[in-house]
């Protein structure tokens, strides 16, 4: 037990001091932020000299009213997520001056010291070639090798590498006669220590070799986050050629598809039921328990189990997508139907509606607007389940894509996929709430 | 004839903890058609309940009530009700509302069409037939209830506070409407009020009622209804009679309320 304690408490470290090497960043935006609406404000003052109504409310602190979406600061939100992405990945969308320092490139050298089993020293040169990014990798340029037993050498560098410099190859006397490095540009060194040489440090191993990294800047490497255009490229790549021989059109396809499907069997099977449970304490005592035990289950934790029983063909997430929406479903029926005021019902019993007019005319209507509700939650939790179980196993997909590509580090590919599926998630979201407002325009106002 | 007959009407609540509401004890009503009554009372006297029980929504443990000579024995189209507010169905828009009893019968929608555009017109609602009754303000949304349950044409009429949630002139304005449509159909209402006014212009008759058990405390013939329809009720509320019977009403009630006030701060 306080072992596990000792384990947290580690990672509760872990946790702040990464939080702490957050902090100048998230200073940094949120300076952006403020620069941008003092900028906004300064421009708006210039357009619009004369007053408007809501600069003279007096209460507007807590007043949703108040607070409506600044649609300039989106935008502005939006194109700043772009010029950062641009700026940390040297992207040529972005003017070169807002990039932020990448990993040096150029030419530099240092000289190390030698110093034979004897006692006696010799200084040799290496020079270091470091290629920019996006720049063809040179070989090693050829160096006179210099008087003395330790003999200068070249190396090259790659963009966000570093580079294991055999000094001793061509020395005369090696680390296997009992020489050593003492010193680099005069500084000296001990195996596991460093110095720093102007254009990146020098790092003397355990073992007692050389190891060059060049400064690395701020970029990120395109392995990790390529820049946009290298996405937008991707983008065009797999709509044209498609993924995996499957078209662009087809993954996501069969991804909405697997939705659908799963969405309306769950709602097919749970509003009836959750009618069921609001009607009759019979199926309410039978249901509740299983309701109840299964609706905080994530469906992602029934993954594994689906796929032993179902295996991992369509069948398998189809029943996994039922299984995610059917509680919200049957939830929401029963709160809807359980939700009537009663003077409704007793209204129509005395206008002379018979159960079954009471129920169609009225339960079911007034019932709409939560199951509408447990819809769009119920299309939002299977959107992310299918992309889960996509990623677990699938032939086709854009949960699929993503994790096939990252296997392969196409990091461009797992971007693009994000953006798909956020894009979708909103789109799928936004279908509803269209659909709400058309079909149950009465939403709240009863 | 057709009289509504509440007959030593009791009703007790049993509680899930155990213990038991008496809810009401030995009420008895003789209303003859087209009859208005109002009751009044202090709040949990029983009033409510009293309502439900004559709308059939609730079975009494003990009394029967007769309306046209048979026993009621649950909701029916010859006991209209009216709410104090909620009760329209917002998916339908005001003419739907209105026909609502009519649809269930199955009424011909022409037949059905042309009552209801009557009603809307006879209730002032004659341009707003189309709306949503989300849209419409709380005076009109009770109109709409009010044209709903004439449409039905129910021989009884019974009103929960149904101008309770208005604002005093709307309330003036409809309770004008009230009476009008009483004297032009001919119904019997029956409305409960917390206004000891509103009380005394509508109800023909009138009863006070008393909590615990909730009873009949007092009852009264009144001439104000007779003299408000079609006359300006701000008059009728100069005659001199109407102020005393107010006074000595409100005292009663003040009374009363006093003495419950009385009894939960020595239980508690
Ligand atoms: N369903 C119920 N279960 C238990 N007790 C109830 C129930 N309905 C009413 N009562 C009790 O019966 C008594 C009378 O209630 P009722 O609603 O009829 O009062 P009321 O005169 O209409 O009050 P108000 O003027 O506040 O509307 C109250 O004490 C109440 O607590
Ligand atoms: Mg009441």
């Amino acid at each position: 037990m306080s072992e596990l304690f000792a384990k947290l408490g580690e990672e509760t470290w872990t946790v702040l001091s990464g939080v702490l090497f957050a902090i100048p960043y998230l200073a940094g935006y949120i300076a952006l932020i403020l620069v941008a609406l003092l900028i906004w404000n300064g421009v708006k003052r210039l357009l619009t000299p004369k007053k408007d109504y809501s600069s003279l409310k007096t209460v507007t602190f807590g007043d949703e009213s108040a607070v409506a979406s600044n649609t300039v600061a989106s935008v502005v939100s939006v194109v700043a997520i772009f010029v950062l992405w641009g700026m940390f990945t040297a992207s040529n969308w972005v003017p070169g001056f807002l990039h932020v320092p990448g990993p040096h490139a150029g030419e530099g050298e240092f000289t190390y010291t030698l110093t034979a089993e004897d006692g006696s020293t010799d200084d040799a040169t290496v020079s270091v070639l470091m290629p920019g990014q996006g720049e063809e990798i040179p070989d090693a340029p050829e160096v006179e090798l210099g008087d003395g037993f330790a003999k200068n050498d070249s190396i090259v560098v790659e963009p966000f590498r570093s580079e294991l410099l055999l000094f001793d190859g061509n020395d005369e006397t090696t680390r296997r006669d009992g020489a050593e490095v003492t010193a680099i540009n005069g500084e000296s060194i001990e195996r596991g220590g460093s110095v720093s040489v102007g254009f990146g440090t020098v790092v003397m191993t355990d073992r007692g070799t050389l190891n060059v990294t060049p400064n690395q800047g701020l970029q990120m490497e395109a392995l990790y986050l390529p820049p946009p255009e290298a996405v937008w490229q991707t983008a065009k790549d797999i709509w044209n050629d498609g993924f995996r021989n499957f078209s662009f059109a087809e993954h996501l396809g069969f991804s909405i598809f697997r939705v659908i499907v799963g969405f309306l069997l769950g709602a097919i099977v749970g509003i009836p039921l959750g009618y069921a449970m609001g009607l009759s304490d019979w199926f309410r005592g039978w249901f509740d328990p299983i309701v109840e035990f299964m609706r905080p289950v994530p469906p992602l934790a029934l993954i594994p189990l689906v796929i032993l029983w179902f295996g991992i063909g369509e069948e398998g997430k189809i029943v996994l997508l039922f299984l995610a929406s059917l509680w919200i479903m049957a939830i929401g029926a029963r709160s809807g139907v359980s939700g009537v005021r009663i003077s409704k019902v007793h209204a129509a019993y005395s206008l002379g509606a018979s159960k079954w007019q009471i129920m169609r005319h009225v339960i079911i209507p007034n019932s709409l607007p939560e199951i509408f509700t447990a819809a769009r939650v119920a299309m939002g939790v299977a959107w992310g389940t299918v992309v889960a179980a996509e990623l677990v196993a699938a032939s086709q997909g854009v949960g699929m894509m993503i994790m096939v590509a990252s296997k392969f580090q196409a990091t461009a590919i797992v971007i693009f996929g994000i953006i798909v599926i956020g894009i979708v998630g909103f789109a799928i979201d936004m279908l509803v709430r269209m659909l709400e407002r058309w079909m149950v325009p009465w939403k709240g106002k009863g | 004839m057709s009289d509504l007959v509440i007959d030593k009407l009791s009703m007790r609540f049993d509680l899930p903890n155990g213990s038991s509401v008496q809810a009401l004890k030995d009420v008895s009503i003789n209303l003859k058609k087209g009859e208005l009554l109002s009751v009044l009372g202090p709040s949990g006297c029983g009033k409510t309940t009293l309502l439900n029980i004559v709308a059939g929504f609730l079975a009494p443990t003990e009394g029967t009530i007769n309306l046209n000579n048979s026993v009621v024995t649950g909701p029916s189209p010859e006991r209209g009700m009216v709410f104090q507010q909620g009760a329209l169905f917002e998916w339908m828009n005001v003419r739907e509302n209105v026909g609502f009893g009519p649809s269930m019968k199955g009424m011909p929608k022409a037949e059905k069409r042309e009552k209801v555009d009557h009603l809307l017109d006879v209730v002032g609602l004659g341009d707003f037939k189309e709306k949503a009754v989300y849209e419409l303000s709380g005076g009109m949304q009770q109109r709409v209830a009010l044209a709903r349950c004439l449409c039905n044409e129910p021989d009884v009429i019974l009103m929960d506070e149904p101008l309770g949630a208005l604002d005093a002139l709307t309330r003036e304005k409809m309770q004008g409407l009230v009476l009008k449509l009483w004297k032009e159909t001919g119904k019997t209402i029956i409305l409960i009020t917390h206004s000891v006014e509103e009380a005394l212009l509508l109800g023909e008759r009138l009863i006070v009622m008393a909590p615990r058990p909730g009873r009949i405390h007092k009852e009264y013939n009144l001439p104000f209804a007779e003299m408000g329809v079609g006359a300006d009720l701000r008059q009728v509320k100069k005659h001199p009679d109407f102020g005393t019977t107010r006074d000595e009403i409100l005292a009663m009630i003040w009374d009363m309320e006093e003495e419950i006030m009385g009894r939960t701060e020595a239980a508690s």
